[in-house]
């Protein structure tokens, strides 16, 4: 079987009920005051570049899938988690 | 047998050396630091977890503690009934370790608050309040970013009495304008369901000497008495 490297990209952030006070300070104190009214939300959050090794693209979201929710990577209670992409390494 | 008041040392710590002092000096009892890695239960009657930035907050306040290898023995300690804890950091900690409900979250300033602030004792029967009474309004200062508690189950917890302290202000009332970081319903400290874990995010042992406040109080030394009269009880 080959192994090769993945890249999984990983987003968390809050889950709305948990608020989201960077989010509403870029959008009330810079967006909205610089005229860009057409925004109507911005939410913050943390974005993780995970490598990982793995015989395949599904193997490793698996992988990382299975490590965010065991190692509580984020925080259930608090936090969504997405996984964004998986993409091959070398490419 | 003497007894033995452990602190537990993360990288990043901070008035870990405060809360050894409080225990040696103020309370006069046998209290040692250790590091996260060799700390062993058996050998303690008690366990503080203190403030700071453990592993620098990298990801989130306390997640990085939470899988240390003193946590682990801190479960075996609670389990048995003994005394834990979790101050600022320690309680970011103890929530995200899921020894304690709910979650802390980034300020709702987004600024880093150190201050004075008042605090009232909703529940006098944990393993740290048990020398208060109901209602008591303590002064007490509160230093850190992320402190704004959240639960998804507020109405469990109130149920079964596991909230400890809300920030208030001199008078008790429990407003907006007490509230210093956006705290669900106020709420600065909560406690398990057995009463013998307790986190919050003021700091007792920078409150438990005359000297270092600017009111002349030690409410602070309530909470490390409180502490030493549950333990004798067991014992």
């Amino acid at each position: 079987m080959n192994i090769s490297e993945f890249i999984v990209e990983v987003v968390l952030e809050n889950k709305p009920a948990a608020r989201d006070p960077v989010g509403e300070t870029i959008k009330r104190d810079l967006l909205a005051k610089k005229g860009y009214s057409s925004v109507t939300n911005v939410r913050s959050g943390q974005y993780l570049r995970i490598f990982v090794k793995a015989s395949n693209q599904e193997e490793a979201k698996t992988i990382v899938n299975k490590m965010c929710n065991d190692l509580r990577i984020f925080n259930p209670i608090t936090q969504n988690f997405n996984i964004l992409k998986v993409s091959d390494k070398k490419k | 047998m003497p007894i033995k008041i452990a602190v537990v040392q993360f990288p990043g710590s901070n008035c870990d050396l405060d809360a050894v002092h409080v225990l040696n000096e103020v309370i006069g009892v046998e209290c040692s630091l250790v590091w996260h890695n060799n700390f062993k239960e058996a050998e303690f009657d008690g366990i503080i977890l203190p403030g700071g930035f453990s592993f620098g907050d990298y990801l989130r306040a306390g997640i990085i503690a939470a899988h240390s290898p003193a946590i682990e023995q801190a479960r075996i300690m609670l389990k048995d009934g003994r005394p834990l804890i979790g101050i600022c950091n320690g309680f970011q900690i103890l929530t995200e370790a899921q020894f304690l409900p709910g979650a802390l979250l980034q300020n709702e300033s987004l600024k880093f608050i150190c201050k004075w602030i008042n605090i009232k004792v909703e529940n006098n029967k944990t393993a740290f309040t048990n020398r208060m009474k109901l209602n008591d309004i303590l002064d007490i200062p509160i230093a850190h970013g992320e402190g704004r508690y959240f639960t998804d189950n507020l109405k469990e917890l109130e149920e079964n009495d596991q909230i400890v302290f809300r920030y208030t202000n001199q008078k008790g009332e429990i407003t907006k304008e007490a509230n210093p970081n956006g705290s669900m319903n106020n709420i600065a400290g909560v406690c398990n369901l057995e009463q013998n874990c307790l986190g919050l995010m003021p700091h007792p042992e920078r409150a438990s000497e005359e000297i270092l406040s600017p009111n002349g109080t030690f409410y602070g030394k309530l909470f490390f008495q409180s502490m030493i009269d549950f333990i004798q009880k067991r014992l």
